[in-house]
């Protein structure tokens, strides 16, 4: 039972972490992050933002509640590989029905365990994310230069555009839960299975749209408004979704935004972004609501950010009248909320719909159906009150 | 909101003397709080009747006073002190229900107090178990079902909706006091019946069996501005049916999906806002049904809690401090976090490491009790561990309980008794269950087995498969094979356990690591799992790849803690750890602890320039000190303060060639060593009452039978009279060795002490410094039981009230002689006793002992500070010179200085026969005692009524006096069983004590022994049934040497389960009958501050009487 075979985690810096083969046996490469939740693993690996990241968990035991089919937060395991410490022998959760090990290996996912991960991530954090790859099986046996080659030659994050190999290929709808009250169009840029029910249990069709969706094509559904998901890659190289956004806001339909669609509207505006040094990945992040004074726990995960003046409000340099930085971080006062002051369009950059995570910002889908009702963004209709009923 | 400004000065109520269910985790949290409420210009006005507390400390509060924790008493504070608001949330639930008292009798009103942290109707809701269920029901969640109960009557009623088993809780109880488990009518009758008593409101809550669920508790805060935070969660190991304090308890929880554990935030959250605690901590905890997921809310805490001390040490996240700050008005995000300083503590910590609590257990001190766990607490300390993963966290936990077979072994074969057996065994929740679990995995048995037998989650149990499998590979494997070595250690592998699966010695192991470089590394605690820097140094080992100990190039002393607490080893010594580190700190050496007990303000990262939260193993330790040898210098080790789990260590410390400050392990075995022993008192003209040593029965026999009994027999190298008894004749002697055998504590290498047992003498406790020249007594102790009764469970007072000038000098001299002789540097303690005029002594520990905190706070001499000055080489003068030190020492009290009693609070009550009954009450040679208070005022009168007051709530004024005592006692009762019938009580007795006093003329009437049962045809019931049926306000009952010990069993658990004060020794009912009068005034209330100025004042003129004397 105790396992043996070895596996290696490369950095490419040259660092070389030796541990034991996990999940699928092989090569796998992608940007080395760290996530610091304690729960939540099997929502982490089906969240798709994190495509093409090899994710290393700080908490040391995974897999202890095995997997199940409603934690699922899309159709397949995203990440690029699985770095843990102490990954589980046994499966122990009533709701359990598959073990992790299982999954990786069903989704063909090289994971390593036995790494001291606290060194790793310490190291992540003072040399910034990077790329990196894990060999286990026949791979493992490569000489230390090739598996450095190997992650060399693998693609940077920056520049990259994810959106495609994460959007769903064809067009479909989720219906509104109980009383409709209108239909949001959503881009699906790595859009997770929480987010599409809390959006229709708030009363909104949802017609789910591939990313290379047209403006023509979101307009033509004539949609009560208009949301972008959160998803994998940088955001300066979207910006064909950028131009589709700019294009739907000048047509009057309101918006918001999560993550990757903060950072989106960020740009739209005509803000820069920038990537962070090693990103905000977890499920303790205290972002504080400028507009109400409250404190969020927030469940997060981005290695890119807006770059917007935080104080006072500012002129959208794009032309959509005046926006500002509704949230911010309490840790380190990165941009996490955006809000326009003359049109109805907000965006967040942490995840409301949690998942993993605490559920502290479920309010801003109450907030998003407010303005869609009213046709005003009042941050004032729905407060934390109701966040956790 | 920032610190509101109206509140200029804030009185903080301790938790009063340790006791099972409440310890100095509210020291180390009320200690938190004085600090920064003082740090934030607030006026600190602190009352706790606990002198061994560092909150009680001087230094903490800006008015200290050691006084009963009882709504009076602190009515008279307020009067004098005039606070602006009250915070009752850091003392536990004595805290918590003086705030009630002071409510419901209009005290806050008159002064005008406002409670901060949590206010009246917070507190009722959280408490009041009705209200609760209802709150909790309102905010989506479910409970169980349940009925509340006013009578036994309406409680059996009840059984019949809710089937058996059911629980039994009763309302207003602190660590689950008076609950239980009823499976028949017999036992609710039962249960029921305590509970409605242990009860100050009278009712008890009945509900559905959860039995076998999985429990967890959640850690939450909250501000004024409604931000709320969840600081930690816990998982108990042990299912629903064992209170929490004594489940092995994990952080965080290892078998919740996201789902689940976002409910039970979820959950949380609205509990405290429904409760309205506006500004604080509190504690909730849950069930969850193992096979569907339904969960149930238990119970909350709307305070600081045990277990939030436990969450503060395993997050790094201050709870007690944040609290502090929160209810001055600060909002979490105002409050940085201590350990990163960037980050806000408006964050939930997430750990990269696991922390397991295991509980520490007394049964041994109690051998009449059931030992089956249940809800009522029973647990007299604990020990946490962190390990980067559960089977290192649980190995290091086990290995920190310092008890023999609390680790793994896998010695021979799995065990006498078969897998079904040993599955049997673990059903039954008892102390050591891990183990058993562990030896029927080893016999076979499945994981759905023991799942079955214990309900303990599968995923525990396979990670005790998987250290069994590691035990197999380890022992299959060649003796130096590296790969092992560190799957070995990944898993919490001690080098003792190895040396036993491989068939070698830990030195041998220890040897081929070091060959092999297997050492370990330091991770750090630090909130965030890495993402930030942690600029606190607080560590925990780990055979991982990197270590995070910053190199320092300072002078370093290694301060070793006492581990669990534990009966005879408890706060005291914390107290005496703390204080070195404060005073080296001061005089510039960088101060490192290792310490594994969770409770303590030792364990405070804000203690010492470093902490090692570690085992206090030899191993442990030596590795600790391997690491902060790296860098800097290191100026040694202090073993003396922290008990006998520090000093065991100092021999193998000094083999291994780490220096010792202070006096050394060969004069620490000086005065262990019975011969050698002998030898210094010879030489210092110095008497010892006979003795002798043996090894086993029959050489015991030849030893007391030359001597003559009674004999005191006494097993060397243990603490709190751990196996000491009086034995009056060889049977008895031979019932000894019986049942002493296997507990190890005497054997070949341990010897056993036989000494002449002095009857009718009174002991004297000395507290001593000696540098090497001068010798300086702390203080002078007399016991008021006569000597034969444990000194941790006696009362004594200081300075002695009932001793001689002359006697005072004959111990100031002997003291000298054995520091002297024995070689001590720093702190000796000295026992003695005064019979027929002749000084004996008993014993000398050269080490700090349980009365430093007492002997300290009674006469302002920091005994423990100047120790560990001197243990590096500072001389007495100096400290002197320096201030540190009073001029005159403490065996110089001036005439007026005021009298201080320490009285021992005892734990009988929680502890159960198989039959239901209170265990014996009677004090002997072995410490039972958990903790002590203190009552200090202008004579011993007064002092004593004000510890009996704090530590048994008070004698009664009026009422029924029941007497019996043995025949050596008749004569000495006369005087105060008279004056206790002048003072209007009346007087029962059984047939020969009443002959006696009506003899005197005291009229007596006369009550049936319970040895003659009732008298069915008159009516007449037995002494035991009026003490039951609360006809009896005093119990005076003394055993008769061997005999009739039986009768007066029954009356003292009697007496014990009904609350009654009661009266083992005639000592002590002739100081209970003075004081009578003193207690007929009300206490006046005195801060320590104000006693110190009159102490000084006294003392300038006590030595200016000296200097005069000297000069004639």
């Amino acid at each position: 039972m105790i396992v043996t075979e070895p596996a290696v985690f490369v950095l490419e810096d040259g660092h070389r972490y030796v541990g034991k083969a996990y999940g699928a046996r092989g090569r796998t490469f992608g940007e080395a992050v760290f996530a610091t939740g304690m729960t939540g693993y099997q929502e982490t690996l089906t969240d798709p933002s994190y495509a093409g990241q090899i994710v290393m968990m700080t908490a040391p035991h995974i897999g202890n509640t095995g997997t199940n089919d409603e934690d699922l937060e899309s159709a397949k395991i995203w990440v690029a590989g699985f770095v843990v410490r102490d990954p589980s022998r046994v499966v122990s959760n009533h709701r359990a029905i598959r073990s992790l090990d299982d999954d990786l290996v069903e989704g063909e996912v090289v994971g390593i365990s036995g790494i001291d991960t606290r060194a790793v991530t310490r190291h992540i954090r003072s040399a910034g994310a990077m790329r990196a790859g894990i060999f286990s099986g026949a791979d493992f046996a490569l000489s230390p230069d090739a598996q450095l080659d190997l992650v060399r030659q693998g693609a940077e994050m920056t520049g990259l555009n994810l959106s495609s190999t994460v959007s769903t290929a064809v067009r479909y709808t989720v219906p509104a839960v109980g009383e409709r009250i209108g239909s949001v169009a959503v881009l699906d840029l790595g859009v997770k299975k929480s987010t599409l029910n809390y959006l229709a249990d708030r009363g909104f069709d949802v017609e789910v749209l591939p990313e290379s969706s047209t403006t023509a094509e979101v307009l033509a559904l004539e949609p009560s408004a208009l949301f972008y998901s959160n998803g994998p890659g940088d955001p300066e190289a979207s910006e064909g979704h950028v131009q589709v956004l700019q294009d739907v806001l000048r047509a009057g339909v309101p918006y918001f935004g999560i993550c990757f669609g903060n950072q989106l509207l960020g740009r739209a505006l005509g803000f820069g972004t920038y990537k962070l040094p090693f990103g905000h990945r977890g499920i303790n992040q205290p972002v504080l609501d400028r507009t109400t004074g409250r404190v969020e726990i927030t469940s997060q995960n981005h290695g890119f950010a807006v770059d917007a003046p935080r104080e006072g409000v500012t002129e959208s340099p794009a032309g959509f009248g005046r926006v500002e930085v509704s949230h911010v971080s309490l840790n380190d006062d990165v941009v996490e909320g955006i809000r326009c002051l003359d049109i109805n369009a907000f965006s967040v950059q942490y995840h409301p719909e949690a998942a993993a995570g605490p559920h502290d910002s479920m309010y801003l889908f109450d907030r998003f159906r407010e303005m869609v009702l009213t046709g005003r963004l009042d941050i004032s209709t729905a407060t934390l009150e109701t966040e956790s009923k | 909101m920032p610190k509101r400004e109206d509140i200029k000065s804030v009185l903080v109520i301790g938790s009063g003397p340790i006791v099972i269910g409440q310890a100095c985790e509210f020291d180390y949290s009320g200690t938190q709080a004085c600090r920064v409420l003082r740090e934030e210009g607030v006026r600190v006005i602190l009352v706790n009747s606990n002198p061994a507390t560092i909150m009680t400390d001087p230094d903490f509060a800006d008015a200290t006073y050691i006084e009963p924790i009882t709504w009076r008493v602190i009515e008279s504070i307020i009067a004098k002190e005039k606070p602006d608001a009250i915070l009752p949330t850091l003392g536990g639930q004595t805290a918590l229900n003086a705030a009630i008292d002071l409510h419901k009798h209009g005290i806050l009103e008159k002064y005008n107090v406002e409670l901060i942290g949590a206010n009246f109707e917070a507190i009722n809701k959280g408490e009041d178990r009705q209200i609760f269920k209802e709150l909790v029901l309102q905010c989506g969640a479910d409970v169980a079902r349940s009925h509340i109960a006013h009578t036994v009557e309406e409680a059996v009623g009840f059984a019949e909706d809710l089937g058996y088993p059911l629980v039994v809780r009763p309302s207003f109880t602190m660590g689950g006091l008076g609950s239980g488990f009823a499976y028949t009518e017999a036992e609710l009758r039962r249960i029921v019946g305590d509970g409605l008593h242990q009860s100050p409101t009278t009712e008890v809550l009945l509900e559905e069996s959860i039995l076998g669920w999985k429990e967890y508790e959640l850690e939450l805060m909250r501000d004024t501005a409604d931000n709320t935070v969840v600081v930690c969660s816990i998982e108990n190991v042990d299912p629903v049916g064992v209170h929490t304090g004594d489940s092995i308890t994990v952080a965080p929880a290892l078998t919740l999906t996201d789902r689940e554990y976002q409910n039970l935030r979820n959950i949380g959250i609205d509990i405290i806002r429904a409760v309205g605690v506006d500004t604080g901590g509190c504690n909730i905890q849950f069930a969850i049904d193992p096979s569907n997921g339904r969960v149930i809310v238990i119970e909350m805490n709307p305070r600081v809690s045990r277990s939030s001390a436990l969450a503060s040490k395993a997050t790094g996240f201050p709870i007690a401090k944040i609290a502090a700050k929160l209810a001055i008005g600060y909002r979490l995000d105002e409050i940085p976090n201590d350990i990163t300083k960037v980050t806000p503590a408006s964050f939930e910590p997430t750990l990269d490491y696991v922390v397991v609590k295991v509980p520490r257990f007394a049964f041994e001190k109690f051998p009449a009790a059931d030992a089956t766990l249940t809800t009522t607490m029973k647990s007299v300390g604990e020990a946490m561990a962190i390990g980067r993963n559960y089977t290192t966290a649980l190995q290091k936990a086990l290995r920190s309980l310092e008890k023999r077979g609390s680790s793994f072994h896998w010695d021979g074969p799995a065990s006498e008794l078969s897998k079904d057996e040993l599955l049997a065994v673990a059903a039954v929740p008892t102390d050591g269950r891990i183990v058993t679990v562990q030896q029927a995995l080893r016999a076979g048995a499945s994981i759905d087995e023991v799942f079955e037998a214990t309900k303990i989650d599968p995923w525990f149990i396979d990670q005790i498969v998987l250290i069994n499998e590691v035990a197999d590979a380890v022992a299959a494997s060649p003796l130096t094979d590296e790969d092992t070595l560190r799957l070995a250690k990944d898993h919490g592998f001690s080098d003792v356990q190895i040396a036993a699966l491989r068939g070698t010695t830990e030195n041998e192991i220890r040897a081929i690591r070091y060959g092999l470089g297997v050492r370990p590394v330091y991770k750090t605690v630090d909130t965030c799992a890495g993402e930030f820097p942690a600029l606190t140094p607080y560590h925990y080992s780990s055979y991982d790849s990197e270590t995070e100990v910053m190199p320092s190039e300072r002078r370093k002393v290694v301060i070793l803690g006492s581990g669990p607490n534990r009966i005879g080893q408890g706060v005291e010594f914390d107290y005496s750890c703390v204080h070195a580190s404060f005073a080296l700190s001061d005089a510039g050496y960088e101060t490192i602890m290792i310490n594994c007990n969770p409770e303590t303000v030792s364990t405070d990262y804000d203690t010492s320039d470093r902490l090692y939260f570690e085992p206090l193993t030899l191993e442990d330790v030596l590795e600790v000190i391997n690491a902060e040898s790296q860098s800097g210098e290191l100026v040694g080790v202090v073993v003396q303060l922290g008990g006998q789990t520090a000093l065991g260590l100092a021999k193998g410390l000094k083999a291994a060639g780490v220096p010792i400050l202070g006096t050394t392990p060969e004069a620490i075995d000086l005065a262990e060593e019975r011969g050698l022993f002998a030898g210094i008192l010879d030489a210092a003209g110095l008497l010892a009452p006979k003795n002798g040593v043996a090894h086993d029965y029959d050489s015991a026999v030849v030893v007391a039978e030359e001597i003559g009994y009674p004999v005191l027999v006494r097993p060397s190298y243990v603490l709190g009279g751990r196996g000491m008894e009086i034995v009056y004749d060889s049977p008895s002697l031979e019932d000894y060795f019986v049942r002493v055998a296997g507990q190890g504590i005497v054997g070949p290498t341990h010897p056993l002490l036989v000494d002449r047992f002095l009857d009718d003498a009174i002991e004297i406790d000395v507290d001593a410094l000696y540098d090497g020249t001068e010798l300086y007594i702390g203080g002078i102790m007399e016991h008021i039981e006569e000597a034969g009764i444990h000194s941790g469970d006696s009362s004594c007072t200081l300075p002695p009230v009932t001793l001689g000038q002359d006697v005072i000098a004959r111990v100031k001299k002997a003291t000298l002689g054995i520091a002297e002789g024995v070689g001590v540097r720093g702190l000796l303690n000295v026992q003695f006793a005064v019979g027929a005029g002749v000084l004996y002594v008993l014993e000398a520990n050269p080490r700090a002992s349980r009365t430093v905190p007492f002997v300290s706070k009674a006469l302002g001499i920091p005994l423990a500070k100047a120790a560990s000055r001197i243990m590096v080489g500072d001389s007495i003068a100096a400290l002197k010179a320096e201030g540190m030190l009073p001029k005159l020492d403490g065996s110089i009290v001036p005439f007026d200085a005021p009298v201080s009693v320490k009285e021992a609070v005892l734990p009988f009550k929680r502890f159960r026969t198989k039959e239901g009954l209170v265990v014996d009450s009677v004090l002997g040679p072995e410490m039972r005692s958990t903790g002590e208070v203190m009552g200090i005022d202008r004579d011993f009168p007064r002092a004593f009524a004000k510890s009996q007051e704090a530590a048994y709530g008070g004698l009664p004024l009026s009422g029924a006096v029941f007497v019996s005592v043995s025949d050596r006692d008749k004569r000495a009762i006369v005087l105060p069983v008279l004056r206790l019938q002048q003072l209007g009580f009346e007087i029962l007795a059984t047939i020969g004590t009443a002959e006696v006093l009506n003899r005197n003329g005291i009229r007596t009437r006369i009550v049936r022994k319970y040895s003659e049962g009732v008298d069915l045809a008159n009516d007449e019931p037995t002494i035991v049934d009026l003490i039951n049926r609360n006809e009896v306000d005093i119990v005076i009952n003394t055993p008769s040497g061997r005999s009739a010990r039986a009768d007066g069993y029954e009356i003292r658990a009697a007496a014990v389960a009904a609350d009654k004060p009661l009266f083992t020794t005639i000592a002590q009912l002739g100081a209970a009958v003075a004081s009578f009068d003193g207690m007929k005034d009300g206490f006046t209330v005195t801060s320590m501050q104000e006693y110190a100025w009159e102490r000084a004042e006294s003392l300038e003129r006590a030595e200016e009487l000296v200097r005069a004397g000297a000069g004639q």
